[in-house]
């Protein structure tokens, strides 16, 4: 394909060399390493500093967040994380996004306010620049709008065949007042979710069998859930939160259950799912339970504040908020759920691969 | 969700055939055995947790229902060693992991072996047109898969390089071979939906007319199967003993005339081999004479030694016919888990004990308000 015309548009200049793919001079370190830097990384992001430190400015061996007044009595919270998502962009997002979210989103269910990131980009040989421009985009457009500096970083690039496409690895780091934790829950407390289970794990899943998704409105519900948190904190006490990831509703509620020593009740009925979600995970004999979400939170709070919480949450667009359950000590350690038909069952931790590279 | 879901997973509607069962339960007082004989039954009984509605003396059990369960080891050993030999075997990914003697056709794939997991035997037929060398399809399962390789084989829409490994059996022998068991006394049964869509409520008349056991078709939503009891229950109650439809949107009383033709065409009943139960009278598909090009057994010398059903220790077998519960087995979620199974109950989705491991069958909680 080099050299023809059409082609050739695709190029994209990097300094003085011009190429449409990473190449492994791209991760040596030396000139080509600066190229990718100075000139694909560095401009894209317009936060790069916290507090007057040191940030990917200097490009020095490290970032250095200075200790103010600002920062006693409060808890610098720090996350890390790696991606390696396949497909690399899917209905909803791509791993860009999802490198974003997935930090940031551990730091927000922590209480914290996230306000930076440093990220490890690891490349294969060969990898499209188009693909790769397309995916720092979608990194910093979340950075940008969540107001988090890119601190610094780190790229390599691995020989053709040796890794798949693109992994990345960030570390997210965030201020909190207060921490919320996932063992303050308390009997009585109610459960609460801001939205569907399984989009993400769906979305993925059917993307893997090679099915056409895009028609069915199924999409990954991939997102930062830094103001979710924040209007959950401001509307009510949040004893806990837990953002579910790998192994969904079913493994956040036993990780709950499991560290508190107590019984969570779960009504079926009540757990928010779309439809294209039920669809999918019934053709594809998945229980949407496990399914991965990148974009939900459940919390426990006091009963008192529960509604209050979830309109609050409705209000700001989270129409499928709900109040699925509550906390109990029937059987401790236990995830009890009533299912649609009335029977009762327990909601087992998820066992084995659900499905592989999820996020 | 379509309207008629709504309705068949309605918790009000459920809970008062709930009431309406225990009602009837507490009036005939002994104890009742219900038994199934399909996989998506127990699925839609263990993750609805249906057992938690049911009264004390009714007892759901789930019988031979796991097609992917019931395949001898033999035959398993048979595809391992067509793979092992550089011959592609096609097979479905329920079968993918189910163990034979000794070892999957997922364990013959990291150690060499030729083996890919297709959807369907026309995948099959199109990856065998662009693959040129030897492939055999490893044809699985009920009444219900039978009628789609049958119709390529009569329509001999195959290439040269395949055949098949037709390891198809026959619901009706099981059960029969259930209820002439005295260990395992029955008061009713609930046929499987899926393969009556295809023989035809008929199929099941004998148990009622032969063995006086009410029996009732059911289809697979919780409302369904509940009202199956229910109605298994009321002619207890009433000393009858007939075959009721439940499932009509579905199930004809003759079933697919057409399939069932196509189906007899090519394939005939012959005696054989079950895994946990041994040899059933006519319960086994063979090619028949005219479609002997098709048979994988016949092209090639697939003879295989040192068969073991089961490891030591391993229950299956007595789940497999209703006579015991996983829980009753020592290694169910010790040693034998949903991802390190060690007997084909926990491979298979459809198997008893891989669906009591994944929605917590194993423990009845009642509900509060009783």
């Amino acid at each position: 394909m080099e050299g023809d015309s059409r082609s050739f548009r695709r190029h994209y200049i990097i300094g003085e060399i011009m190429v449409s793919r990473i190449k492994l001079a791209h991760g040596g370190g030396g000139r080509e390493t600066s190229e990718i830097i100075e000139n694909m990384i560095k401009p894209r992001f317009k936060l790069r500093k916290i507090f007057g430190g040191v940030g990917l400015e200097e490009l020095d061996d490290g970032a250095s967040i200075p200790i103010t007044e600002k920062l006693y009595g409060r808890h610098l919270v720090v996350t890390s994380d790696s991606y390696t998502v396949y497909p690399i962009f899917f209905p909803g997002g791509d791993i860009g996004k999802l490198a974003a979210c997935g930090s940031i989103n551990d730091l927000a269910v922590m209480g914290a306010k996230p306000i930076a990131i440093l990220d490890t980009i690891v490349v294969e040989e060969g990898f499209p620049i188009k693909d790769f421009t397309r995916i720092l985009d979608s990194f910093k457009q979340v950075l940008e709008k969540e107001n988090i500096a890119l601190l610094g970083g780190d790229f390599k690039v691995m020989p053709s065949g040796k890794l798949d496409g693109i992994v990345i690895s960030t570390m997210g780091i965030g201020i909190a007042d207060k921490i919320v934790t996932d063992r303050g829950l308390k009997v009585g407390d109610k459960i609460l979710i801001n939205g569907g289970i399984g989009e993400h794990g769906a979305a993925i899943m059917a993307a893997q069998a090679g099915l056409d998704v895009e028609s069915s409105g199924l999409k990954s519900d991939v997102q930062p859930l830094t103001r979710v948190m924040q209007v959950a904190l401001e509307n009510g006490n949040v004893h806990a939160a837990k953002d579910l990831t790998r192994g969904g509703l079913a493994s956040a509620l036993n990780e709950f259950a499991a560290k508190n020593n107590v019984s969570i009740y779960i009504y079926e009925d009540k757990v928010p799912i779309k439809e294209e979600v039920l669809a999918y995970s019934e053709m594809l004999g998945v229980d949407p339970l496990v399914l991965a979400c990148e974009g939900r939170v459940i919390i426990a709070t006091p009963p008192e504040d529960a509604e209050k919480i979830v309109d609050a949450w409705r209000s700001m667009g989270f129409e499928q908020a709900e109040i699925i359950g509550e906390v109990t000590l029937e059987r401790p350690g236990y995830v009890l759920f009533e299912t649609l038909a009335g029977g009762i069952r327990i909601i087992e931790k998820p066992t084995g691969e659900i499905v592989p590279r999820i996020c | 969700m379509e309207l008629k879901n709504l309705f068949l997973r309605d918790k009000k509607v459920a809970l008062d055939i709930a009431s309406d069962i225990k009602k009837i339960a507490g009036k005939i007082e002994e104890e009742i055995k219900i038994m199934h004989v399909c996989g998506t039954h127990e699925h839609t009984v263990t993750y609805y947790g249906l057992r938690s509605l049911l009264p004390e003396n009714v007892k759901v059990i789930a019988g031979p229902g796991c097609p992917v369960c019931v395949v001898p080891a033999r035959e398993i050993d048979e595809a391992i060693k067509l793979a092992m030999e550089g011959i592609k075997v096609y097979t479905y990914g329920d079968m993918y992991r189910v163990p034979g003697s000794r070892r999957s056709l997922a364990d013959a794939k990291t150690e060499g072996g030729k083996v890919q997991v297709v959807y369907s035997v026309g995948d099959a037929v199109k990856l065998a047109k662009a693959e040129k060398k030897e492939v055999v399809f490893f044809s699985v399962g009920f009444e219900t898969t039978a009628p789609i390789p049958a119709a390529y084989i009569r329509n001999r829409n195959i290439p040269e390089n395949m055949t098949f490994l037709v390891s198809h059996r026959l619901t009706v022998p099981a059960l029969k071979y259930v209820l002439d068991d005295p260990e395992i006394p029955l008061n009713g049964v609930i046929a499987p939906g899926h393969v009556s869509a295809i023989m035809g409520a008929s199929s099941w008349s004998f148990v009622a007319k032969e063995y006086g056991i009410p029996v009732v078709v059911a289809g697979f939503e919780p409302i369904d199967f509940l009202m199956a009891v229910d109605i298994i229950l009321r002619q207890i109650y009433r000393g009858e003993a007939k075959i009721i439809n439940e499932y009509t949107r579905v199930v004809k009383w003759k079933g697919n005339v057409k399939a069932k033709k196509l189906m007899h065409e090519v394939f005939e009943e012959v005696d054989g081999e079950w895994r946990g139960i041994g040899i059933l009278p006519r319960s086994v598909f063979t090619l028949t004479e005219e479609y002997k090009v098709y048979d994988a057994r016949e092209k090639y010398d697939i003879r295989v030694e040192d068969v073991m059903d089961f490891p030591p220790q391993c229950r299956c077998a007595d789940v497999i016919l209703g006579k015991a519960t996983p829980i009753d087995c020592p290694m169910f979620l010790k040693a034998c888990t949903p991802s390190r199974p060690y007997g084909p109950c926990m491979v298979s989705s459809e198997g008893t004990c891989s669906i009591w491991a994944k929605y917590g069958g194993y423990d009845v909680i009642r509900r509060k308000d009783e």
